[in-house]
């Protein structure tokens, strides 16, 4: 009873107790942690899937869930390929994609491989809401002259999703990897035939 | 805490209680010994009230979970189930959702009473810090909860609130995978947002509200003069060491706040009866349609009370190509309110006493905020555009541009704070509370 307190020795007790505390509550907060992510079954419904592209006609529009997001499989008119030409740069926030999420192998100005078939998310880059296809020229003014148009905050994007200066989007709209083997769509894999 | 007191019981089963808990000590210090200040006015019914719609909205809660199926192919069809199919389930379901939006009515006075009175100031800065995060606390669970009925504005309203995290700098779009547990707003969505609604939320907002009354019983409440009735006289018909100015909270303020509870009850059943969607209000019109995950509603609107953020949000261009900073500005809206007790340097709490510079910002503050507010359940569109004139601008939108200088004024209430109050000219404050322009009577006079 009457021996001095041996206070270094009391700390390191402290400490040697305290480490592997942590360690083990941190062993217990990762799995906690980790199981918030995609489940197996999450992640293997994000694979891949296939579109026959043969039916679709030019001016057709094919929405496609990929990863519970829509795809949007469009075939562009040679006018709508035509009209990408004439919008000025001026008038885009990111007129050759810079800044934008598409593919390496894609055209950064028509945004898809060939310029009729064009593969992009339906996704707006702004919050995510689900822009609607405004495409008969002069719908949303004079100088429209085709394109999507978000109900949500009211960004303009071009039939290349390409968004017009002034809307609340940053970004054009996503271009997911894809490959197109002749009437054959796969969206989710890349050119080369990679997961993405 | 409450320390050994002799038992206010003579009943043998209460007095063997006493001895094992202290029922006696408790009571006397959070009720009969609890001395609030007498000059409590009708501000002071919010608090109170919103305990009552805590206590409803976890009772209605409790029997909604009985009959709800947090499932994405089950859960739009079992709230309408529990609307149509279980006995007396609209009633259930209806006060639940009403009282979410009563919930948020009852704190914005609750939270506007300790702005007019100065009720976050020394010594209270941890009541006031403790009630903001309830606040915060109450938005989360507001939001969870309104993904569970899985209709078109639970599920995109979702969609744009988790899709806020994806604009944060370098791990955003992972963070807002890891909330969604998918790839988008999703069955494991709903399924963990349903697990924070009943269980998590909950129980942080209890533990709260606790530490919340705790902390007040500490300091002692404040009131409408801002005069400290501890620092007063002593000497009331209870007891010769309490506040002279102060009357037991029970039986004296308990009886007042069943006035305000009857008040109260009576306005939340004319809407739970008569109007429980309030015009698109408390349950949007958009929500009576199931989760569609490829189709986005032609407007889409937050519930009110989130109002007044979203229009901050919406209001702050993106920079640099991205909506972080908007981001930012909401988050901050949110959280600048915990640094209230050290911006404000005024010499004085109370709007009584307070001199005209204080009262200019406090009226444009809640102008901004109820301009913000109503903005914010509207479109961009809807009051008009700028003519041609505005071209070189971002946008022709009358709106945004008068949700932009709100934006600022609302900050500025917050940042000019330090300068405005320091030099204001403040009224002389009274040495006891008042009631109105009379002078107390001592108590039991």
């Amino acid at each position: 009873m009457s021996e001095p307190i041996n206070k270094s020795r009391r700390r390191a007790a402290i400490a040697t107790a305290a480490v592997p505390g942590v360690v083990l509550g941190g062993a217990i907060v990762a799995p906690l942690v980790t199981s918030m992510t995609p489940s197996e079954r999450a992640k293997a419904a994000g694979a891949p899937v296939e579109v026959d592209i043969s039916n679709i006609k030019p001016g057709e529009k094919l929405n496609v869930e990929w990863r519970g997001k829509v795809v949007w499989v469009m075939k562009r008119t040679p006018e709508q390929i035509a009209s990408l030409g004439t919008i000025p740069a001026s008038q885009l926030i990111d007129a050759d994609s810079k800044g934008s999420e598409q593919p390496g192998y894609v055209d950064k100005k028509t945004r898809s491989i060939t310029p009729d078939l064009v593969v992009m998310e339906g996704v707006c880059t702004h919050l995510g809401c689900s822009p609607v296809a405004k495409l008969t020229p002069g719908e949303l003014g004079n100088d429209w002259q085709g394109g999507f148009y978000c109900p949500c905050h009211g960004s303009k994007f071009d039939v290349a999703g390409r968004v017009f200066t002034g809307s609340p989007a940053p970004k054009n709209l996503a271009v997911p990897p894809h490959k197109i083997d002749g009437t054959r769509l796969v969206i989710g894999l890349s050119q080369d035939g990679k997961e993405a | 805490m409450a320390s050994k007191q002799p038992s206010m019981f003579t009943n043998p089963v209460m007095r063997w209680v006493d001895e094992r808990f202290p029922v006696t000590g408790l009571m006397k210090e959070h009720l009969t010994e609890y001395y609030a200040p007498k000059n409590f006015n009708f501000w002071y019914y919010f608090g109170s009230l919103a305990l009552l719609v805590l206590v409803l909205q976890i009772v209605t809660g409790i029997f909604l979970t009985m009959n709800y199926k947090p499932d994405a192919n089950y859960a739009f069809g079992s709230v309408e189930y529990i609307m149509r199919d279980v006995d007396y389930g609209w009633l259930i379901r209806y006060m639940h959702s009403t009282g979410a939006s009563m919930f948020f009515v009852v704190v914005y006075l609750h939270m506007c009473r300790g702005l007019i009175y100065g009720s976050y100031r020394k010594p209270r800065e941890l009541v006031w810090i403790f009630g903001c995060l309830i606040y915060l606390c109450l938005m989360a669970e507001a939001f969870f909860g309104y993904l569970l009925p899985w209709g078109q504005m639970s599920f995109w309203g979702a969609q744009v609130i988790v899709n806020l995290f994806a604009a944060v700098p370098f791990i955003g779009p992972d963070l807002a995978v890891w909330i969604r547990g998918d790839y988008s707003v999703g069955d494991a969505t709903l399924n963990r947002f349903f697990a924070f609604h009943v269980i998590a939320l909950p129980l942080v907002l209890l533990g709260l509200v606790a530490a919340h009354i705790i902390a007040l019983h500490e300091v002692g409440s404040n009131n409408p003069d801002g005069v400290e009735i501890k620092q007063g006289p002593k000497g009331n018909r209870w007891s010769k060491d309490a506040p002279a100015d102060g009357i037991p909270f029970h039986p004296y303020f308990t009886v007042k706040d069943i006035v305000g509870v009857v008040v109260f009850l009576m306005i939340f059943s004319a809407i739970v009866f008569f109007a429980p969607e309030m015009g698109g209000y408390f349950l949007e019109h958009n929500n009576f349609v199931p989760a569609d995950p490829l189709k986005t509603p032609d407007h889409i609107a937050p519930v009110w009370y989130f109002t007044p953020f979203y229009s901050i949000l919406r209001a702050i261009p993106p920079i640099f190509g991205s909506q972080f900073p908007g981001v930012i500005g909401m988050g901050l809206a949110t959280l600048i309110f915990f640094a209230l007790p050290w911006l404000d340097r005024g010499s004085v709490r109370s709007i009584r006493y307070r001199g005209t510079k204080w009262k200019t910002w406090f009226t444009i503050f809640i102008v901004c905020f109820l301009v913000l507010g109503y903005l914010g359940v509207k479109p961009t569109t809807v009051w008009g555009q700028f003519g041609d004139w505005a071209s070189f601008l971002d946008t022709k939108d009358r709106a945004t541009w008068i949700a932009r200088l709100c934006t600022i004024l609302y900050f500025a209430f917050f940042f000019l704070m330090p300068w405005y109050t320091a030099t204001d000219k403040s009224k002389p404050v009274p040495s006891r509370i008042t009631f109105g322009d009379k002078v107390a009577p001592a108590a039991g006079e």
